[in-house]
């Protein structure tokens, strides 16, 4: 089985927003989405399952991104491919899904796995684009993960309980953060994955235009940032003994009590 | 004149209170605005929408909608918006409707933006509003070009009803094959006994820090004392040592009490998505550098074993006093 895993790469530590560009900051380090990490745990374990297949790690971002690539491929990934290019700057999900999209299909992959969010912007959306644009069906939010026969099974959590789905490959998956512990990467993984192959891709290759990507193919803007409104005062207690005491007065002070 | 479609997500008989406080918010914008239900013997349903402020409820009644599950509903969304030119799609943010929202901007090469926690006009075009990287910086996001589609951020926008009815309007789909790929083998769907965790004023969560089950009577004498409810993260119900139906967070209950006592809670995004609206947030936690202390009210770093008998003392004798 060959799998395809689609990660991002976010900012490390100090997230914020450049004014100027009104675009994430990506300048400081960057490390891999840590939700992602659980779909690369679980493509790496349905291949050893299986004894055989690939898993193959993309990922769209600056040229950066092969820092969090370079980090599968030392968990065990095959290959990894980056899809990056100037023009791709700024895309939004249906841009994003697009040179995505064309990546995924130039691999046809019998399984593409997903993370539960993107770590940075909170965006919980692109397998569901993704799965829409390759006409594949789709399972989110999956806890569990098994496949036999052609087909995967997955356990959906949802508002209500759990849901078993059933979809034959290939299929799109995105993976909850619940469904395993991630793997670190062991020196001698780190040391081989320098060897491993590694391409990039940019708009050229992928045979999308440069309207259909980037700004020009993005369907949402941003208008401006501005600051939170006051949560009001934030209070923080280390118990003494008197903790309890304590928050007592404070339910007290806010008529809690 | 705008002309809005709001997905109303049902569960059972009811459509949902978080998809009924988006189509109020929608009334309130200028221009048309309708609702759509998708199931299976959903037309009953469909029409309390009316009384929330839509002019039209359109129904797709279909028993292979039965199944939650979204790419149908992309096919029958998709359709209804090419066929009656509406220019605005909402959700209010679920499992379910992430994917239908996120879907259906792939289908119509629609711009989504997602989490938002307001809409506005500014000279007649829709501006949405986005709290960004851990509510740090809020963000004013617009769409170039139609539809525009937006997902809200569940448990913003309270039903207000108006009285008025809707014209239930059925329609039919054609589906796309891959649509019906995914099939549900079965459901564990538990009803919740009692009241709901999303009507109480006052909850007391109980998270991993309680470190086995039994000392969720902990939690269950403090909010017993406190005259609230019950609420416990994904990963003690993951682990079974609470019921489902308590669970908070983006896969579980949206919550906003007056009070959100968590204990042992720490505050990963998947809980805080269905509790930061809480008005006043204590949390109580060993680790002081759980992210659950950067959106408290008030933060005690402490054991919660030795803290929670005595704050339950505490609350039942001034209670009784």
């Amino acid at each position: 089985m060959k799998i395809a895993v689609c990660v991002k790469q976010v900012p490390e530590s100090t997230k914020r927003i450049d004014p100027s560009t009104k675009r994430l900051d990506r300048s400081g380090e960057g490390a891999l989405n840590p939700f992602d990490a659980h779909a690369v745990e679980e493509a790496l374990r349905l291949r050893d399952a299986a004894g055989s297949g690939e898993v193959v790690v993309l990922s769209l971002g600056p040229a950066k991104a092969a820092d969090a690539l370079r980090k599968t491929l030392a968990m065990g990934a095959d290959r990894a491919v980056l899809v990056s290019d100037d023009v791709l700057a700024g895309s939004d999900l249906v841009a994003t899904a697009t040179a995505l999209g064309a990546a995924l299909r130039r691999e046809s992959p019998d399984l593409v796995l997903f993370g539960q969010q993107a770590g940075d912007s909170d965006g919980a959306v692109l397998w569901a684009a993704i799965a829409d644009r390759l006409r594949l069906p789709l399972v989110s939010q999956v806890g569990e993960l098994t496949s036999s026969n052609g087909s995967i099974r997955g356990k959906r959590q949802t508002e209500f309980g759990y849901d078993l789905i059933e979809a034959p490959l290939p299929a799109v998956v995105a993976v909850s953060d619940a469904i395993n512990e991630p793997r670190y990467p062991s020196l001698k993984g780190i040391m081989g994955a320098k060897r491993k192959p590694q391409e990039t891709l940019g708009v050229d290759e992928l045979g999308l235009s440069v309207d259909e990507v980037g700004e020009a193919g993005s369907r949402t803007t941003v208008l401006a940032l501005s600051e939170p409104p006051p949560r009001g005062e934030s209070r923080r207690i280390e118990d003494d003994g008197k903790a309890a005491e304590q928050i007592v007065e404070y339910l007290v002070e806010k008529r809690l009590l | 004149m705008p002309k809005t479609l709001v997905f109303l997500e049902h569960h059972g008989n009811e459509l949902q209170r978080a998809a009924l406080g988006v189509l109020s918010k929608a009334a309130t914008l200028d221009g048309d605005v309708a609702g759509v239900v998708l199931g299976s013997g959903v037309t009953e349903a469909a029409s309390q929408a009316g009384a929330y402020g839509a002019s039209a409820v359109w129904v797709c009644d279909e028993p292979r909608l039965e199944a939650a599950l979204p790419q149908p509903r992309v096919d029958a969304l998709a359709q209804l918006v090419r066929a009656e030119g509406f220019d605005t799609v909402l959700f209010a943010t679920s499992v379910l409707a992430a994917d239908v929202a996120a879907g259906l901007a792939a289908r119509l090469g629609a711009g989504l933006n997602w989490d938002l926690t307001d809409l506005t006009l500014d000279g007649g075009e829709l501006v949405g509003k986005r709290p960004a990287l851990g509510d740090s910086v809020y963000v004013d996001v617009g769409w170039k070009g139609e539809p525009r589609i937006g997902l809200i951020r569940s448990g913003t926008f309270d039903p207000a009803g108006n009285g008025a009815g809707a014209d239930v309007r059925p329609f039919s789909v054609e589906f796309e094959d891959f649509s019906f790929a995914a099939t549900m083998v079965e459901q564990a769907h538990e009803e919740s006994e009692g009241p709901s965790i999303e009507d109480a004023e006052i909850i007391v969560a109980g998270g991993r820090g309680l470190k086995e089950p039994a000392n969720f009577a902990l939690v269950e004498a403090l909010a017993q004392a406190l005259g609230g409810a019950v609420a416990a993260t994904r990963a003690v119900v993951d682990a079974g040592w609470y019921p489902y139906s308590s669970q908070v967070g983006q896969t579980g209950k949206t919550v906003s009490p007056k009070l959100y006592i968590a204990c042992g809670v720490s505050g990963a995004i998947q809980h805080k998505v269905g509790m930061q609206n809480s008005n006043v947030i204590v949390a109580i936690n060993k680790d002081a550098n759980a992210p659950i202390f950067e959106y408290s009210d008030l933060g005690v770093v402490g054991d919660i074993h030795t803290i929670v008998p005595k704050l339950t003392e505490l609350v039942r004798a001034r209670r009784a006093g």
